[in-house]
């Protein structure tokens, strides 16, 4: 080494400092510089290098600017006076193009060389751009930069519509300022729930009703196919399903992606983002990196708190006094004017995690926490996020909450407000007589107390008496309470819940949906104070058939709350293969139909076909895989799914009637295949079978069914509520009738009471036994025009349900539901370990 | 290379509160979970019970009710809840960048027992 030409006294007292050299003039660069220089100003002198021509600003805001309640100005986070009082030199709007580890200098896109002693790359996150065609057209833009909004601020200038792809944090975000600048929009989102990875499925259900209120379309489970050009510009957007949105300007909010470029083609260490340790320094020790571009202890991070944790680390280390960074605990709130949403930590629920839920329908509340092993450990808040900090910072320490758990849902205040307060009786309480319980009905404490001591000694009684919590049913846990503390354990248990979930019975819960207009699960779990967040095998198949039967045709489906079988369309065996009945109109059938049997049996070596009680033809052991090619076979020999997996009708057994019997009354087989002709397809509280037989000695077994039809020489007698199974219930008469068509419209009308009123899973039998024989015909026949309006509102809801769900399936449709993943060959002889997949 | 970890494609292709399976050449089919809340699972796709195909039941929360006599699974630990008693083997899933990876060395434990039991 050559000996210092010169060596006078000031370079003696302040030694040439380390260059440092900063790539990326973002909100990690900038900090990370702010923190060093707070611990040591002399110790380095500081290039930056900034891609975007402008100073540093404040990213999270462009929201707000874009949304027209900011200016660029307010969002500046260091001037050019501070990078020149720190003597920093700013190199703005010539981004590094590679960095030469051998030489250590960066080379700028300018030609610009720069040496360094140490380096930190601070480049932050590129946004991805789906692949689809048309993604390179003028006017589809990302929203990183302020560059992005400028360019949404000319398309808004002219009005028209906007399509934001995405419909997390960023998408939202930039959905709501193009709105508040006048546009349309429609936001896609591939997923059911927006902001899946922040939300849980009720808190982005009300925030997608939230947004639909304010006029923009959400579209979920919207996946883009291409994006449609004209002119040269962008001009709509085409989803898979062939929908076409139109657009002026498309918006990919669809995710980031660590910038490491750079890192990589100098041979630094990069996964999904630059690896780093706990002090920030990549796999060269002069190379540091911060930021959204690292991975730490395996994890990428896409918002600010972490990166100021990181900026500590990374400074401590930089300044002589290493102290580490150990990864973050991320919340997120969005920054859309009027929406109160906040979420942290893990809400997946799973072993050993209780949910405490708060609802609260008028206000437009959900509150939901997740406590595990006496820990908090993730908080979804909408509506009221004035609590989010405190339960974050408990989330953060980790803090035993067992002594504060039962008022942690009520909020710092209530949690906090002492012993007496925590206990929510004790709560209920201290409220004073006068204190209004009840909003709905205007009742107050002092009433329910005087209901109960009058007698009523069951939540049910104190409804009916005092009408306290009998609409929204929102102070339902302030009636319980006080039954408890009034009672203790002589409060009686009334009328069950439909679950564990809810405190109200099927019956209120069918009421309430048409009520209150409910459309969808997630809405009538929070409108009616759901205590679970997803609710579970009981109610969410219970509900999602109320849906279906209040809202016909409007309604869609949920599939996933229903049980296997009516998901998969066939009924499921013991060895987890299916079984597959085609329809057999009344029993009858003929020769292609046989032969299309025959043929299946054989095509899929179906190791069994047998005639079942339901006179039809029930064929075993079909994969799941295989079910849509064994469905499209028998569809094209014209046969339909069965049904005989569904809460629904099953068959209609006939007998042989008057054409051929000679004791036949009337033609029993015809007006057998009348009737399933009419009801196949309904779907029903429970499952519904039919007979008709030709005269009394009833060879169709008719008397056990849940609607039976007896015919006799001068007419029809029509049975209901019959039943085999283990508890053997006989018909009861209901009317008789004189012709075809009368028999037809009460079998509707009677149809539709019991779809509109049973519970989920009960069938006629115990629903008549329970509300009695009597009720039922008052029903049906007290308003003389009753039958003609069931049968009607039968009749409009089946003309939604009578397409067969197998030749959707047949035709592709939910291809997942029977397809595997793929295998895995462990012991495949060419390759050791492969995997097959399917397409 | 063979890495530890067997990438079985990408999180989109199960949607959100149901399961897909994966067939394992001469050994126990897997049954891949993703959770309402977006949380991924992996269980041998066999109930404690009587071997009901758990990916065929109603997700909630952490939960599979298998679907032949409704046993509650929990995804997390592959133990029956409630009063039932039984466990079904947990195979070790990570999610990366959007794709669901399995452990390989757990999928041909499974697989080895089975050949050898067979
Ligand atoms: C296939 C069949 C037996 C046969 O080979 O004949 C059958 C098979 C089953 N019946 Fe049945 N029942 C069959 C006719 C009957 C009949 C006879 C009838 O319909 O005339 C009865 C008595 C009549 C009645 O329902 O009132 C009958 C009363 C039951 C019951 C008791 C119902 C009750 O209300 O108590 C159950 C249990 C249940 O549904 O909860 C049941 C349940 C079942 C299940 C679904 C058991 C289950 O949950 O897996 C069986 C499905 C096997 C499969 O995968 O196909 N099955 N079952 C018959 C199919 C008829 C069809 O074509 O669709
Ligand atoms: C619209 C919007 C809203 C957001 N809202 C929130 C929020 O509410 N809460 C939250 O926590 N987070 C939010 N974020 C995320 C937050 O902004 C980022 O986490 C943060 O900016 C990351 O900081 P960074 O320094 O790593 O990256 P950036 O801030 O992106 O900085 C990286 C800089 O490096 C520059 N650069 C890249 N390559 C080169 C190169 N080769 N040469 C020179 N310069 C280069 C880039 O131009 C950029 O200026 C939001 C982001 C956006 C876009
Ligand atoms: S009688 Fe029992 S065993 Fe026979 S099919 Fe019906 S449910 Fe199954
Ligand atoms: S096999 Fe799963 S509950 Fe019986």
């Amino acid at each position: 080494m050559n000996a210092p030409l010169t060596f006078d006294e000031t370079a003696r007292k302040t030694p040439p400092a380390e260059r440092l050299v900063v790539i990326g003039n973002g909100m990690a660069g900038c900090r990370a510089v702010e923190e060093i220089l707070e611990r040591d100003p002399a110790r380095y002198a500081i290039t930056i290098f900034g891609a975007e021509p402008r100073v540093n600003y404040n990213r999270i805001m462009l929201s707000p600017v874009l949304a027209g309640e900011k200016a660029f100005d307010d969002i500046v986070i260091n001037d050019l006076a501070w990078y020149d009082d720190n003597g920093i030199t700013l190199v703005s709007g010539d981004p590094i193009a590679q960095i030469d580890r051998a030489t250590q200098t960066v080379i700028a896109r300018s030609g610009r060389v720069e040496p360094y002693d140490t380096l930190l790359i601070a480049t932050g996150s590129d946004p991805v751009v789906i692949p689809v065609p048309g993604s390179k057209l003028p006017g589809v833009v990302t929203f990183r930069d302020l560059d992005d909004v400028d360019r949404m601020l000319l398309a808004a200038q002219k009005g028209g519509s906007a399509v934001v792809i995405g419909g997390g944090l960023l998408g939202l975000e930039a959905a709501h300022g193009l709105s508040l600048r006048g546009m349309t929009v429609t936001v896609l989102h591939l997923m059911p729930t927006l902001m899946e990875r922040q939300l849980d499925e009720a808190a982005g259900f009300l925030l997608k009703a939230e947004l639909e209120s304010r006029g923009q379309t959400i579209l979920t489970g919207a996946d883009t196919a291409e994006i449609v050009e004209k002119d040269g510009h962008v001009a709509g957007v085409r989803l898979k399903d062939g929908r076409v949105i139109d657009a002026d300007i498309v918006v990919m909010a669809v995710g980031i992606r660590p910038a490491t470029q750079l890192a990589k083609a100098a041979g630094i260490d990069v996964e999904r983002g630059i690896l780093v340790d706990d002090h920030m320094v990549t796999s060269d020790p002069t190379v540091l990196a911060v930021g959204e571009c690292v991975q730490h202890r395996g994890a990428c991070y896409g918002l600010v708190a972490p990166l100021w944790d990181m900026c500590r680390a990374l400074a401590d280390h930089a300044t002589g006094s290493p102290s580490g960074y150990t990864g973050s605990v991320t919340a997120t709130k969005l920054k859309v004017s009027g929406i109160d949403l906040f979420s942290a930590g893990d809400f997946s629920g799973g072993e050993g995690a209780e949910d405490i839920v708060m609802r609260d329908a008028a206000r437009g509340l959900y509150k939901r926490v997740v406590v595990k092993a006496d820990k908090l450990v993730g908080a979804v808040l909408y509506g009221d996020t004035a609590d989010g900090n405190w339960y974050f910072d408990l989330l953060k320490k980790g803090e035993d909450v067992s002594s504060i758990r039962e008022g942690l849902i009520f909020g710092q205040a209530f949690a906090l407000g002492g012993g007496a307060l925590a206990d929510p009786n004790a709560a209920v309480a201290a409220l004073s007589d006068d204190a209004e319980i009840c909003g709905c009905n205007g009742v107050s404490k002092g009433k329910v107390v005087a209901t109960i001591a009058g007698g009523a000694c069951s939540l049910d009684a104190v409804r009916s008496q005092c009408k306290a919590s009998a609409s929204c049913g929102s102070c339902t846990g302030l009636v319980e309470s006080l039954l408890a503390l009034m009672l203790g354990d002589d409060v009686a248990q009334t009328a069950r819940t439909m679950c564990k979930c809810t405190s109200f019975t099927h019956d209120d819960v069918r009421r309430l949906i048409v009520e209150k207009s409910l459309r969808a699960i997630p809405q009538v779990m929070q409108e009616l104070h759901w205590s679970t967040p997803e609710g579970c095998a009981s109610c969410r198949p219970a509900l999602n058939y109320y849906l279906l039967c209040a809202w016909p045709g409007e309604y869609e489906d949920d599939q996933k709350s229903r049980f296997v079988n009516e998901r998969m369309h066939a009924n499921i065996q013991k060895d987890g293969t299916y079984s597959v009945v085609p329809r057999m109109w009344g029993g009858l059938t003929n020769p292609r139909e046989l032969r299309a049997i025959a043929d299946v049996v054989e095509k899929f070596n179906a190791p069994m076909v047998k005639v079942t009680g339901g006179q039809r033809l029930d064929i075993f052991g079909i994969k799941k895989e295989d079910l849509p090619a064994v469905w499209a076979d028998l569809n094209a020999a014209g046969m339909v799914s069965g049904h005989a997996y569904g809460k629904s009708l099953r068959t209609v057994k006939t007998c042989v009637g008057s054409e051929w019997c000679r004791f036949g009354t009337q033609d029993s087989t015809g007006l057998g295949v009348k009737i399933e002709h009419m009801t196949w397809g309904s779907w029903m509280p429970h499952k519904f079978k039919i007979a008709v037989s030709g005269c009394p000695r009833n060879c169709a077994e008719a008397t056990i069914k849940d609607f039976g039809v007896i015919c006799v020489d001068s007419g029809y007698e029509l049975m209901v509520g019959g039943n085999g199974g283990i508890k053997l219930r006989g018909t009861d008469l209901l009317c008789k009738v004189e012709t075809e068509a009368q028999v037809m419209q009460v079998c509707a009308a009677f149809i539709q009471l019991y779809r509109e009123q049973a519970h989920y899973l009960e069938r006629t039998a115990p629903w008549i036994e329970r509300v009695g024989l009597d009720a039922v015909k008052a029903g049906l026949f007290d308003d003389p025009q009753a039958v003609t309006e069931l049968a009607a509102r039968f009749r409009f809801s089946q003309s939604f349900c009578q397409d067969d769900p197998w030749a959707k399936r047949a035709a592709g449709d939910r291809a997942d539901l029977h397809q595997h993943i793929g295998e895995f060959r462990p012991h495949g002889t060419e390759m050791p370990t492969t995997l097959e997949t399917a397409s | 290379m063979i890495g530890a970890w067997l990438d079985i494609g990408p999180v989109d292709q199960i949607t959100p509160g149901s399961a897909r399976t994966l067939k394992v050449q001469g050994g126990e089919e897997i049954a891949v979970f993703r959770t309402e809340g977006n949380q991924f699972h992996a269980l041998v796709n066999a109930c404690p019970h009587k071997r009901g195909p758990l990916s065929q039941g109603i997700v909630h929360g952490g939960v599979v009710t298998c679907p032949l006599h409704n046993w509650n699974i929990s995804l997390t630990s592959g133990e029956a809840l409630g009063d039932d008693k039984g466990c079904v083997p947990v195979i070790p899933l990570r999610v990366d960048a959007g794709r669901i990876y399995l452990l390989r060395s757990a999928l041909v434990a499974h697989s080895a027992t089975d050949l050898r039991a067979a």
